[in-house]
């Protein structure tokens, strides 16, 4: 699995970071920090979970 | 009953979400979207933002690519409105004449922008909902020098906030004391009002305007409750929505503001709404309606699941953002002017964090610029701390406002 995510999209509501905390941060500014692009498959559900609630639609996962 | 046909109508955010969320879940019967825009399932937020501003293009509000809309095997019912609904038939009527059968109905239709009693048939007067809408009134704005927005509330407030990005002149004009008063509370309001007086827009609160001036069919100026006059080129008018119930009427189905739905999502056997045009019943914030964008999501996956047997009950925290020029407006749960505001945490550069209580208990937290903040203050919320309450000191609480 690779995740993407796009800051310029991103709009700092965090939720990404409180269903995926393993694989999400926010910086200074609220805006998304990708903390691995591949996150191993047991955190899929997790991540895919982030891409649909994500409000800016800034999350895309795809297999690697 | 097993579910062969769902309907689901409306083709945003929370429709599509509920459709993505019935395939995800397993349903592999015949699955028909219904939108009364032509466009494919677009994002809204941007609209009274990015698209004025016209930082971005239309194309990069869509909510899918081509390849993933097609993946969900639905027939799309785009450009054509549904008209009503037989629950005893089972069939949604269309605007074209046809009618559609179902097993399972979503019902995600929105709201309209409510209007004023005049002024709407002269040119240059606008509301902002659609896409259409956004680009006709970003012409408008490219073509005047002044326009007058009337009702601060968040989308009144970015598209004054736009506007004066674009250089135009500027009016906010609100009967209530101060922009977003109703959403924000008191404290933070005032706050608004300084932010966009600060950056050039003339804010008048406590009047409401008389009469929309029209000069050969083009709108000139507004005319305030004060008997001011202020000259217009264009005007948007943006006092609110109604819930988008109207082709419901004699469907059975429970209308109030919006389509009173239980705790579930459910609003009557095998149909359930989601998003701007539902109310539900929260079992932390009882009933309530969102005309949220986070809302639409959460809520169209949650009736999904519903409509598919589920009886989960729906409890978000809900969130809102909103951005006016250099601002970021985060909070979550209830905000209102009901709530009592402390500020907890306040920056050298203008940012700060505080909570809402009510009846004894945090119901609300919202940051302005401080993002990190508004995701720790998110605890209070979920937990209700109670109001006010020495934990709250842990946060760093400054003062009682």
């Amino acid at each position: 699995m690779r995740v993407t995510a796009d800051r310029d999209k991103c709009v700092g509501a965090g939720q990404c970071v409180l269903v995926a905390p393993e694989t999400f941060d926010q910086d200074d500014d609220g805006i998304v920090a990708l903390l691995t692009e591949a996150p191993p498959r047991e955190r899929r559900a997790a991540v895919e979970e982030a891409a649909r609630l994500c409000p800016a639609l800034a999350i895309s996962v795809t297999d690697s | 009953m097993r579910l062969d046909r769902i309907v689901v109508v409306g083709a945003s955010a929370a429709g599509l979400t509920a459709a993505e969320a019935l395939r995800t879940c397993g349903f592999a019967g015949a699955l028909t979207i219904v939108g009364d825009e032509p466009d494919a399932p677009y994002d809204r937020p941007p609209l009274s933002k990015q698209i004025l501003r016209g930082s971005w293009g239309p194309e990069r509000l869509a909510l899918r690519d081509q390849q993933t809309l097609d993946g969900l095997n639905a027939q799309w019912v785009l450009g054509v409105a549904a008209v009503s609904v037989d629950t005893e038939a089972h069939e949604v009527g269309l605007g074209d004449g046809r009618e559609l059968p179902f097993d399972g109905l979503v019902i995600a239709t929105g709201v309209t922008p409510k209007r004023l009693p005049f002024g709407h048939d002269l040119s240059g007067v606008h509301v902002l909902r659609t896409l259409s809408d956004a680009m006709c009134f970003r012409e408008s704005l490219l073509a005047s020098r002044s326009v007058v927005v009337v009702g601060a509330g968040f989308l009144g407030s970015e598209a004054a906030a736009a506007a004066r990005e674009m250089g135009l002149d500027v009016t906010l004009v609100d009967p209530l004391p101060a922009p977003m008063i109703r959403q924000l509370g008191e404290y933070v309001s005032d706050r608004c009002a300084e932010l966009h007086a600060r950056h050039g827009v003339t804010v008048h609160c406590g009047v409401s305007v008389r009469e929309i001036v029209g000069t050969d069919g083009r709108v000139s100026a507004v005319r305030l409750s004060d008997n001011s006059v202020v000259p217009a080129e264009a005007v948007l008018v943006a006092i609110g929505s109604i819930p988008a119930t109207e082709w419901l009427i004699g469907s059975g189905l429970p209308l109030g503001n919006g389509v009173e739905c239980d705790a579930s999502c459910r609003a009557g056997t095998n149909v359930v709404a989601a998003g701007d045009v539902a109310s539900w019943v929260h079992p932390g914030f009882g009933r309530m309606r969102v005309e949220h964008r986070m809302n639409a999501t959460e809520q169209g996956l949650a009736a999904a699941r519903t409509l598919l047997g589920s009886s989960e009950v729906f409890s978000p925290v809900p969130y809102f953002w909103s951005d006016q020029y250099d601002v970021r407006i985060q909070a979550y749960g209830m905000t209102g002017s009901g709530a009592q505001f402390r500020l907890v945490e306040e920056r050298p550069g203008g940012g700060f964090a505080g909570l809402y209580g009510v009846n004894g208990r945090v119901c609300g937290a919202l940051a302005w610029n401080m993002p990190r903040a508004a995701r720790t203050l998110r605890a209070c919320v979920i937990d209700r701390v109670p109001w006010p309450d020495r934990s709250l000191r842990a946060f760093g609480e400054q003062q009682v406002i």
